[in-house]
């Protein structure tokens, strides 16, 4: 595994990179590698074709501070929900319609806790990990703005 | 004091380059910004409306007001899209 980046440690794993990964499999190593958890709740993030018209997704971001950032993130989460283990892998580089962007997972005794945990975790990864989309389409090439309502989707933490 | 200046995104694009190193004596982000502003036309571009800004110094997100003393890296980018 070439990954580029990996953080552990009690908080879980974050791994970025540019490498495809099957999130099936992920998911069912993150499962097994859990102890005493009754719930898994994993979610992934592929990228839209837009009905044909996005050609490709090209992800920046800023080595050290994202494994950083999606660090602290992960230790926050893993404080503020009683969980047995998380995960987080997001890609960065050039990526085509369908293609897997990202996944987390988060495991718990019960599914309360998993499911809030992985919520926080993708509202915080959308607006405070420092990752750019810039997409090539049909009709032009162009950053992707952020979004309001994923800004104010922090307000509920 | 000599600083690494990064830039991401559209940043990195107005500027024309992803990072420089700086000597300065701006004791604050805020204060900085109106060096870098200085220049370039491409740097006047990028920090046109600092309010489409977020900033990382020593790659912790920090507010334009974050002092530098101590800092060897700030980073100027738009609001992140992860996920």
């Amino acid at each position: 595994m070439a990954a580029d980046g990996q953080a552990g440690g009690t908080a879980g794993r974050v791994r970025v990179q540019p490498e495809a990964f099957d999130f099936a499999a992920e998911a069912a190593a993150f499962a097994a590698a859990q102890t005493g958890a009754g719930a898994v709740v994993t979610f992934t993030g592929i990228v839209r074709d837009d009905g044909g018209d996005l050609l490709e997704m090209q992800i920046e971001h800023y080595p050290g501070m994202t494994e950083a950032q999606i660090g602290r993130i992960a230790a926050e989460a893993a404080a503020r929900w009683r969980l047995t283990g998380l995960s987080v892998i997001h890609r960065h580089g050039a990526l085509g319609p369908g293609e897997t962007i990202m996944m987390v997972a988060t495991a718990a005794r019960h599914r309360a806790d998993a499911f809030a945990a992985a919520e926080f975790l993708m509202d915080y990864l959308k607006s405070r990990a420092p990752f750019w989309k810039k997409e090539r389409r049909r009709s032009g090439a162009g950053w992707v703005a952020a979004r309001a309502e994923d800004e104010a989707a922090l307000s509920r933490w | 004091m000599r600083l690494d200046v990064r830039y991401f995104a559209w940043v990195r694009e107005r500027v024309g380059a992803p990072r420089e190193t700086v000597e300065t004596g701006a004791p604050t982000v805020a204060l900085l910004i109106d060096e870098l502003r200085a220049r370039s036309e491409g740097h006047a571009a990028a920090f046109a409306d600092t309010t489409a800004l977020r900033v990382a110094v020593d790659q912790a997100l920090a507010g334009f007001d974050a002092p530098l003393a101590g800092a060897r890296e700030v980073a100027f980018f738009p609001p992140m899209t992860g996920g």
